[in-house]
C-alpha cells in the first residue's frame, strides 16, 4: 500500500495533490476527496451525483468502500470509464465512458462547452441559441 | 488557415443569423494560437481549446472539421471536413507548389462547402445540406472503447506536458495515436509538442511520412454530398 499525493483528472475536473491510497489497480480516497475530485458522494444507496445513484454490487461491496475510504477506480470500472495512470508522476486520468459519450452524441443535442478567447473572455455554445452555428476546428500546428 | 474565410462568411451571413465559432485545438494555448488570430482579426468567437474538449465532445479528428448546429441547438451535420480535401497531398515538398489541377480541385471543394453553408442559411431545414436525423446518425461516428481510451491517454499526455514532463507526455500521445490512428489531431498535436525548438514539427518530414503511410486511404474522408 502506498500513501500518495496524487493528481486526479476526472472528465473536465482536475484535482492536484489528493491524498490517495494506491493498491494495484485500486485508488482509495477519503469521502471529501472523492466528492472534490469526482463529484460522487457515497451514500447508503450507493455512489450518488446530482439525481443519479449507482448501487454497489453487494457481493463486491468491500471493493468499493472500506474503512472510510472509497475506491474511485472500481466505480469508474463499474461505469465503463477508461482509466490511465502514470505511476512515476502520480497522475490518474478518468475519461468518459464510451456508451455515455455515444448516447449523448446520438441524441443530436449539441453538447455545450465554455472556452476562452484570446482576451480570456469565455464563450459558451448555448449563448448562440437561435443562430445557425458553424462549429469549426483549426490549429496553429 | 481558414480564419479569414470564416470572417468573410460571417460578414456576409451574420445579418441572416449565421455565426462561425472557430475552436483552436492547441495544447500550447494562447502563445501558439495568438499570431493567427491577431492576423485574422475575427469579429466572430474564436476560442482556444487547450485540452481538445470540443474535439472529444463532437468526435472531431482533424482540422478543419466542422459540425453544423441549428437554431434549436440540434446537430444537422456531424463532424466532417470543412471543405478540405486530399489535394494537398500532391504538394511538391521541395518547391511547396501544387499542380494546377490540384489547386483547382482544392479551391472548387472549398467554394462548394461555402456555398452549402449559404444554402443552409438561406433555406434552413429545407436546405438539402441540412441533413435529417436518420442521415446525421448514419454519417456520425459514435465513440467506442478504444476511442475513449485514446482520449484519456491523450488527456493524460496533455496534463503531463502542461506540468513540464515532455518525454512522459509523448508516451501517452503515442498510445492515443495507436488506439485511434485516424485521429490526426492526436498525431499532429503530439508532433508539434515533441521538440520545443521546432513547433512546426507537425508539418515536417514526420508528418509527410505519416501521410504517405496512408497509401490509398484518405486523410480527409470525402464528404458525400458537397
Amino acid at each position: 500500500m502506498a500513501h500518495n499525493s496524487t493528481d486526479l483528472i476526472y472528465g473536465e475536473r482536475v484535482t492536484p495533490g489528493v491524498a490517495a491510497e494506491i493498491r494495484d489497480r485500486a485508488l482509495w480516497l477519503r469521502g471529501e476527496d472523492l466528492q472534490r475530485a469526482s463529484g460522487w458522494i457515497f451514500k447508503p444507496e450507493g455512489f450518488c451525483k446530482d439525481e443519479v445513484c449507482i448501487p454497489v454490487p453487494p457481493a463486491r461491496a468491500a471493493q468499493f468502500a472500506a474503512g472510510g475510504r472509497y475506491n474511485l477506480a472500481a466505480l469508474a470500472e463499474l461505469l465503463g470509464q477508461p482509466i490511465v495512470a502514470d505511476e512515476e508522476h502520480r497522475v490518474w486520468c478518468f475519461g468518459a465512458a464510451a456508451a455515455e459519450r455515444a448516447r449523448k452524441l446520438k441524441s443530436l443535442e449539441a453538447p455545450d462547452f465554455s472556452l476562452p478567447d484570446l482576451a480570456g473572455e469565455m464563450h459558451s455554445l448555448s449563448e448562440y441559441r437561435g443562430k445557425k452555428v458553424l462549429l469549426v476546428s483549426w490549429a496553429s500546428w | 488557415m481558414d480564419l479569414p474565410v470564416w470572417q468573410a462568411m460571417y460578414e456576409e451571413l451574420g445579418p441572416k443569423g449565421f455565426v462561425p465559432i472557430a475552436v483552436a485545438f492547441d495544447s500550447a494555448g494562447k502563445i501558439a494560437a495568438e499570431p493567427w488570430i491577431v492576423a485574422a482579426k475575427p469579429t466572430y468567437p474564436c476560442v482556444i481549446d487547450m485540452r481538445h474538449i470540443v474535439a472529444e465532445l463532437y468526435d472531431m479528428v482533424n482540422v478543419p472539421n466542422a459540425v453544423w448546429i441549428d437554431e434549436r441547438g440540434r446537430i444537422v451535420r456531424p463532424s466532417e471536413s470543412a471543405g478540405a480535401t486530399d489535394a494537398f497531398r500532391t504538394l511538391d515538398r521541395k518547391t511547396f507548389t501544387m499542380p494546377e489541377e490540384s489547386m483547382k480541385q482544392m479551391q472548387a471543394k472549398r467554394l462548394a462547402y461555402q456555398n452549402a453553408i449559404r444554402d443552409w442559411v438561406a433555406n434552413g431545414a429545407a436546405s438539402k445540406f441540412a441533413l435529417g436525423e436518420a442521415e446525421v446518425l448514419r454519417r456520425m461516428h459514435t465513440p467506442g472503447d478504444d476511442d475513449v481510451r485514446a482520449a484519456a491517454n491523450f488527456r493524460l499526455g496533455e496534463y503531463l506536458y502542461e506540468c513540464g514532463h515532455r518525454e512522459a507526455a509523448q508516451k501517452y500521445f503515442d498510445t492515443a495515436r495507436r488506439l485511434r490512428p485516424e485521429n490526426w489531431n492526436y498525431t499532429r498535436q503530439a508532433m508539434s509538442l515533441k521538440d520545443p525548438a521546432n513547433p512546426l514539427g507537425a508539418s515536417g518530414p514526420e508528418f509527410w511520412s505519416a501521410v504517405d503511410e496512408l497509401g490509398d486511404r484518405k486523410y480527409y474522408p470525402p464528404v458525400e454530398d458537397i
